[in-house]
């Protein structure tokens, strides 16, 4: 086994390991969480006869243990249980929100790590310049605004007042691509800040290469200015920028809530709120599962990119 | 019976709403009453700025929901959408006229026993989407199923003064209801939230067949569903073509689809979205008075609310027009320390109370609860809650009391209030006198907040159900709201605004109809210009 696959599974066994503790996390806190799927789902008519009979209907009356036991066997069998709710399985739900979130997720990738670069280097480039202040000033002035307040400003502007785009993907249901329209707006919030912190890491990488030894070295040996920028400091200058894009994957996946909200798009963040706030036990912790596997193979895999571009700067795993 | 309430989405606009009807209203659904008869509280068709009914088109609603977990099961209604998507697809016996006055619906009219313990059911002439013709026998698998004690569905306790093993099919299109107890408003109970009639023996609803003026298309949980025309609807086939509705829990997001053209209907916004939008000519905004009552209850059975001196002191503290304009944003009406402003029975000769902190202050002192510290319970369950705790205890401390705000679990917070705590925030929708009266303020009633327990005043009650005499049972109501009035533990300081908005080409929008009640949602009296 070479030194890299080595590491490889050495992190993917402890990202099972972390993805397992959360698991176990996520069921003592829900049940840690005050009141029940039971209360939560009488609403404002806590009859307590009723509420007794929506909890022996969801087998809530068990012991937390035995509700726990059956759920990781399930889980082993690759059964994710079913929601206490609506008595669907969870597997459903998760298919139901995977779809709109990867959707948008991929969408700004594709569009944040072209764009990031692009932007990086050319501010860095000539640091100081006029093009590396203009970039530094919009792009530090955008991360500073959030993302609820950019959507209801671009709703307004973008699409009640010049009625170029729909505000909403309201009707669009899950199939977002039958009306690409809807994207528009939600990926470019999804992408503002991102964007801004992944070019200022980008820049900052590729000014303090710019300035190092190996490639004054470089240039000594006459190689030609793209060359020594593109094939010798580029390199170096991404792994602080990968780790960040693997965690801006997580936040993406994750499903960024205050965009799904704005926008009317009924992805996974969407999901675990309304899960969370009905104690659907079953649907948190089969979201957790997702999210856990999700973050523990983005990170390896950014660290493994890390380790490519610059095997001097050691990865702890 | 209850209003649907949001225990499942979490977006604190979320309310479960009524509104009373005017008083204009309130006289003719009062004298249509409990017998055979047409439908109400339509308005009159050509009065609408879209014009007179035209057939077709797709409208499409927006509605705060449930996420992935919405139902079609039209007894696990629980949402507004969700009894918006049950009433397009299903019909009940009866339903509410804009004053809580039970109407008949599929029940074409019903006649008591002497005693009232006995109800003779006549249903009309009506059929399922399938062809299938509604029969005694799908009324009676429908009440089944919601009193099966391993349901746990919300109308069980709504259903449960009929004994069904004893109730029968005279023959196909009569029942006869025998009830365990006297019960003079048994038609509310065939009105009852989420007491609809389904087939008989129907207990899938992925693809729900009902009788109602929609048939089933397609389900999207926490996105969408499309019903189209029932053509044989028995009341009229509606004069869309479809129906569409649409989930967006956010209110910003509700009137953004409606003003960007991707919807035509928007349920639920708030009194600042009505605001900059009423007279711009957008869109047209529709406030349903009297809607939702806010109130704080006082636990009449505990320190320092045992001693109605205090409670009196309490009333008197209130200054209910503050609480209306900075709680509500000005979105509402101040209340009387009653429910059901508007509704029938209710008890208007009353006098308005209004604010005399002397008179708080002496009935404090004589209380022996000078400097008195109360906690109030609150949360964000609901718009405006922690507001109203915040502006009542700046008020109490002008009569010497300190109110200590505790905020509260919203997920939780109905349970949590029902028997701990002194003094709390509370809100209900729209459902008849009765109805509030019999789970809210009888010693044996299942929410009973207040711990209101008095045998003369549930003596009041029973005798009110036995008294077939229609003004003989309205002075009962009055008497029994005289004493909530003196001595009772609800403090209702208002009434909100149930606030909606449409595109200007929608016709036929009912303007008095509560939230829950019969003109309410009801899409299939609307048409598109």
């Amino acid at each position: 086994m070479t030194g890299l696959a080595h590491f490889a599974v050495r992190r993917l066994a402890l990202g099972l390991l972390q993805t397992a503790a959360v698991v176990v996390l996520v069921f003592v806190l829900t049940e840690a969480l005050p009141g029940d799927a039971a209360v939560a789902l009488a609403g404002d008519q806590p009859d307590p006869a009723r509420v007794e009979a929506i909890r022996q209907a969801m087998r809530l009356d068990e012991p937390a243990a035995q509700r726990f036991a059956d759920w990781v066997l399930g889980l082993l069998r690759g059964d994710l249980g079913t929601s206490l709710v609506s008595g669907r399985p969870v597997s459903s739900y998760l298919a139901g929100g995977l779809g709109p979130t990867l959707l948008l997720a991929g969408i700004t990738l594709a569009l944040l790590v072209p764009l990031s670069l692009v932007l990086g280097v050319a501010a860095a480039g000539r640091e100081g310049g006029p093009l590396d202040r203009a970039i530094s000033t919009v792009t530090v002035g955008l991360y500073a605004v959030p993302e609820f307040a950019l959507g209801i400003l671009l709703i307004t502007v973008v699409a009640l007042r010049g009625g170029l785009l729909p505000p909403t993907a309201v009707g669009a249901g899950g199939d977002l691509l039958a009306q690409p329209a809807v994207l528009v707006l939600p990926v470019a919030v999804l992408l503002a800040r991102p964007v801004c912190s992944l070019s200022r890491l980008v820049r900052a990488g590729m000014v303090e290469a710019l300035a190092s030894d190996y490639v004054r070295h470089a240039r000594r040996q006459g190689l030609g200015e793209a060359r020594v920028r593109y094939a010798h400091a580029l390199p170096n200058a991404l792994a602080p920028a990968v780790q960040q894009l693997a965690r801006t994957t997580d936040w993406l996946l994750c499903g960024v809530i205050v965009v799904e909200a704005l926008f009317v798009i009924p992805g996974l963040g969407t999901l675990l709120v309304e899960a969370v706030a009905a104690r659907d036990v079953p649907v948190v912790q089969g979201l957790a599962v997702v999210f856990g596997l999700v973050t523990v193979v983005v990170n390896l895999a950014a660290d493994l990119v890390v380790h490519r571009l610059a095997p001097r700067g050691e990865v702890v795993a | 019976m209850t209003t649907p309430h949001t225990p499942r989405a979490r977006h604190t606009r979320r309310a479960f709403l009524g509104a009373a009807g005017g008083a204009a209203a309130l006289t003719t659904l009062a004298a249509a009453g409990c017998s055979a008869g047409s439908t109400s509280g339509t308005p009159e068709p050509g009065t609408d700025a879209a014009g007179s009914p035209r057939r077709g088109g797709r409208l499409r609603a927006t509605f705060a929901g449930g996420g992935a977990s919405e139902t079609l099961d039209p007894h696990r209604t629980n949402l507004f959408v969700e009894a918006a998507r049950a009433k397009a697809l299903f019909d009940k016996l009866a339903d509410f006229g804009s004053d809580m006055s039970p109407q008949p619906r599929l029940a074409e009219s019903w006649e008591p026993s002497t005693d009232a313990t006995r109800w003779t059911v006549r249903l009309r002439e009506a059929v399922f989407t399938d062809g299938t013709p509604l029969t005694a026998a799908d009324v009676l698998h429908s009440y089944r199923r919601i009193t099966d004690p391993e349901g746990a569905f919300r109308a069980r306790a709504s259903l449960e003064s009929i004994d069904l093993d004893a109730s029968r099919a005279v023959d196909d299109r009569t029942v006869e209801f025998v009830l365990k107890h006297p019960y003079a408003e048994f038609p509310n109970a065939l009105a009852a939230f989420g007491a609809y009639i389904v087939k008989d023996g129907a207990e899938d609803f992925t693809e729900p067949v009902g009788t109602g003026p929609f048939r089933f298309v397609s389900f999207t949980p926490g996105s969408s569903m499309v019903a189209a025309r029932h053509d044989a609807y028995w009341d009229g086939a509606p004069y869309l073509d479809e129906i569409e509705f649409l989930v967006a829990n956010e209110e910003t997001a509700r009137i953004n689809a409606l003003l960007g053209g991707q919807v035509e209907y928007a349920h639920e916004l708030t009194p600042t979205t009505a605001r900059t939008h009423e007279g711009g000519g957008q869109v047209t905004v529709v406030r349903l008075p009297r809607s939702a009552m806010q109130a704080f209850v006082m636990k009449t059975d505990r320190a320092p609310f045992d001693d109605p001196r205090v409670r009196e002191a309490f009333f008197l503290i209130a200054d209910r027009q503050q609480l209306v304009d900075s709680a509500l944003a000005g979105a509402g009406e101040i209340g009387n320390d009653l429910f059901g402003k508007g509704y029938q029975y209710y008890a208007d000769s009353i006098p308005q109370r209004t604010r005399d902190l002397d008179r708080a202050r002496a009935l404090l002192r004589e209380a022996g609860a000078e400097n008195l510290t109360v906690r109030l319970d609150t949360s964000e369950v609901a718009a405006g809650f922690v507001e109203a705790a915040t502006v009542f205890a700046e008020q109490a401390a002008e009569a010497g009391v300190t109110v200590e705000v505790v905020m509260g679990n919203k997920d939780t917070y109905w349970s949590d209030i029902l028997d701990s705590g002194q003094l709390c925030c509370y809100r209900s929708g729209s459902m008849p006198i009765e109805s509030h009266i019999s789970q809210r303020l009888l010693t044996d009633s299942t929410t009973n907040a207040s711990k209101w327990q008095r045998e003369d005043f549930d003596a009041l009650y029973e005798q009110a159900q036995a008294t077939l005499d229609e003004a003989a049972r309205t002075d009962l109501y009055a008497r029994m709201q005289r004493t909530l009035h003196a001595e009772g533990g609800f403090l209702v300081w208002g009434f909100a605004d149930w606030i909606i908005a449409t595109a200007n080409n929608v016709g036929g929008v009912d303007r008095e109809a509560p939230a829950n009640s019969l003109g309410w949602a009801r899409f299939d009296k609307v048409w598109l210009a």
